[in-house]
């Protein structure tokens, strides 16, 4: 099964033309993905990627015409959340959006729109979701993952290539990679994926990899308290020596007000009972001292 | 991006908030002339007061009361070029000084959790709201405007009687539903009055009457939105900031200076927070934050070694890597090329893994560059570093 994307997806990428839009399909495409076709207003009837993938001038076409059911959009932020709802209002049932930069009053409505609609919104500035050997949906390189069974979950990019790279190296191969997003507004959440993950018959651990700021983290380990007790777990949180009061980069990373800590985090996911690791390298040894083999 | 006060309440104003009329002064001299327009329309006192972007200004002694101009004049000389929390004062706001009858608090923020604005208020004005939200989180009224429709009428009276300020309902809620309206029209992540005041003032024929004014604000502005609001980029408070932090917001990197002796250049935000976590754990502080972005090329990798070279206390500099969009080669020539034109010699480690991370090996091994293949290896060798090279002259 695996979650989010797999054998069944059928992708399209809204912004296919643009640079980093076909950049990224062609990663895509040559890694397997599922990808029928791409959106970009008035170019419908021409093709992508060297004549690999019809161009549609809207994504009720595209649906129409090649029964995508998962859009990724690289369209830039000042029409991504348009993108988005043109996605939700075309039947599109997952939406995953890779575009940085969205003002966070604009991911509030479309975030409310997309829920009411009952689609499936990951990110906005997430890496993406990759199924290692089925398919990989977003800018995460193809290269390093391995096929296995342990869902990873990251409000992160390059870091969680970092661990995803450890766990690949030591032999621990992946379900699923899901990068939620490091903004303040989004789709979905840590708590949102853990429940997917709990529910993949091919999933049998989970690594989780926070960073500082808001209270998603230690909102999941609430709840991995209350469900996922005997479920081989390992977390990693970014940001331990982050001064308060600065972003540190991501829209959501900061800490304010005394909340938002790694140590307030990290505390929640041990009495959670999930061990976390001091550097990602250290996250494959934590599985196997869980019980992943 | 954070604004003044003086800059906060015009906002405020903007919605049609009660702000009691203010001045801004550069100068003791210009502080003296507000404070005697304020006297000569019948104040007792005038309140002086530091703009500067951090908190705690009252207990730094930024804020003061005078009684006349000489004092006014005198206390203003005393603010301007104070120092609070690093940062030298070089504004005052000079308004009347309010008859404070009762302090209450009031702010909107993002709730993340909710995905909706969150709109809290406090009996208990004039404090941090973080200290009562921990202390008794109960005397909190806490509501979620509708994240379609906004702060509804309902909703804003609710909060005016959750305060208890039914005498001032109409004002409350008006209060309340212009400190929404704020956020909404500015693209605000927060919005704090605090405080929300109950104030004695004179009517023209010199009856005692109480309204309700807004005697401080505060306002965080998204920065993923300014580009859309050019009137409020202006009000950046160039005076405030770190030469390094405009230069840097100008090549597009991500840059916070910090008071270590490690220079850290990195691609993506976790991973650069990860980096900063590891030079710490291997017994080093980091100088900085720095993700140099996306696909950085060349240039940018040049730009950014001259601002972590900007800060004399780098005594050691740690480049990591994973390449996704980002090519290891493009990033090893600009690392070539910078430290061609560095002025001082700093050792520097290298670790790039992901695209084209071969090539990028060959031209560091080349130029002499020390490389490390993991994460933990580059911190502690970038600590050994910085432990054994000379200060910096």
């Amino acid at each position: 099964m695996s979650i989010l994307v797999g054998r069944e997806t059928r992708l399209v990428v809204q912004g296919i033309t643009g640079r980093e839009g076909e950049f990224h399909s062609r990663a895509m495409l040559d890694y397997g993905t599922p990808l029928v076709a791409g959106v970009t207003p008035g170019k419908g009837g021409q093709t992508a990627l060297d004549g690999r993938v019809p161009v549609f001038d809207t994504v009720a076409e595209a649906v129409r015409q090649t029964g995508a059911n998962t859009s990724c959009i690289y369209v830039p932020a000042a029409g991504a959340p348009d993108a988005i709802l043109e996605a939700a209002g075309a039947g599109i049932g997952t939406v995953i959006c890779i575009t940085e930069g969205i003002p966070a009053l604009d991911m509030l409505t479309t975030a409310e729109a997309v829920a009411q609609a009952g689609v499936r919104l990951i990110g906005p500035n997430c890496p993406g979701v990759t199924s290692p050997g089925q398919a990989k949906v977003g800018i995460i390189p193809g290269s390093i993952h391995r096929v296995g069974r342990v869902g990873v979950v990251s409000r992160s990019g390059t870091l969680t290539y970092e661990a995803v790279q450890a766990m690949t190296d030591a032999g621990i191969g992946q379900s699923t990679c899901v990068g939620i997003g490091g903004d303040p507004i989004i789709g979905t959440t840590f708590l949102d994926i853990l429940q997917l993950f709990a529910e993949d018959s091919e999933t049998d651990a989970i690594v989780l990899i926070g960073e500082i700021g808001g209270a998603a983290e230690e909102a999941a380990a609430g709840w991995a308290a209350q469900h996922l007790r005997g479920v081989p777990m390992a977390a990693f949180i970014a940001g331990r020596t982050a001064p308060e009061g600065k972003r540190m980069g991501h829209a959501g990373a900061i800490i304010s007000g005394g909340t938002g800590t790694a140590a307030g985090k990290v505390a929640a996911l041990e009495e959670a009972g999930i061990r976390v690791a001091a550097s990602p390298t250290e996250i494959p040894a934590l599985l196997r001292a869980a019980g992943v083999n | 991006m954070k604004i003044q006060e003086a800059d906060a309440k015009s906002l405020l104003v903007a919605q049609g908030l009660p702000v009691p009329p203010w001045e801004v002064a550069r100068t003791p001299a210009e502080a003296r002339a507000a404070a005697e327009r304020v006297f000569a329309a019948g104040a007792e006192r005038v309140v002086i007061k530091a703009q500067v972007l951090v908190g705690g200004r009252g207990k730094a002694g930024g804020v003061k009361l005078a009684g006349d101009g000489d004092e006014a004049q005198e206390v203003a000389g005393r603010i301007l070029g104070m120092e609070i929390k690093g940062i030298t004062v070089r504004k005052v706001l000079v308004a009347e000084a309010a008859d404070i009858v009762k302090e209450f608090y009031l702010g909107a923020v993002l709730d993340r959790g909710e995905r909706r604005i969150l709109l809290m208020g406090s009996a208990e004005g004039g404090v941090e709201i973080e200290q009562v939200a921990a202390e008794r989180p109960d005397a909190i009224v806490r509501i979620h405007a509708h994240p379609l429709l906004g702060l509804l009428d309902w909703q804003a009276r609710q909060m005016a009687f959750g305060l208890g300020l039914g005498a001032h309902r109409q004002a409350a809620a008006a209060i309340a539903k212009g400190l929404v309206s704020t956020m909404l029209a500015n693209d605000a992540d927060l919005v704090e009055i605090n405080p929300l005041a109950i104030v004695r003032t004179r009517a023209a024929d010199g009856a005692e009457q109480l309204a309700l004014q807004c005697l401080d604000a505060k306002i965080t502005l998204d920065d993923s939105a300014l580009h859309r609001h050019p009137g409020l980029e202006e009000l950046r408070d160039l005076d405030e900031e770190d030469p390094a932090d405009i230069a840097a917001r100008a090549e597009g990197i991500s840059f916070i200076k910090l008071d270590g002796t490690i220079g850290c250049m990195v691609n993506g935000a976790g991973l650069a927070m990860t980096t900063m976590d590891l030079v710490k754990r291997a017994g080093g502080e980091p100088a900085n934050f720095l993700d140099i972005g996306g696909g950085a090329r060349a240039d940018r990798v040049a730009a950014a070694m001259r601002l972590i070279l900007s800060d004399p206390k780098v005594r050691a500099i740690l480049v990591n890597i994973f390449g996704g969009i980002t090519r290891g080669d493009e990033v090893a020539h600009g690392l070539i090329e910078a430290r061609a034109l560095q002025h001082r010699d700093v050792p520097m480690v290298v670790r790039i893994v992901g695209t084209n991370a071969e090539e990028a090996a060959r031209l560091l091994t080349e130029a002499r560059f020390e490389t490390a293949a993991s994460l933990d290896e580059a911190a502690a060798k970038a600590v050994a570093a910085a432990g054994v090279a000379s200060p910096a002259s």
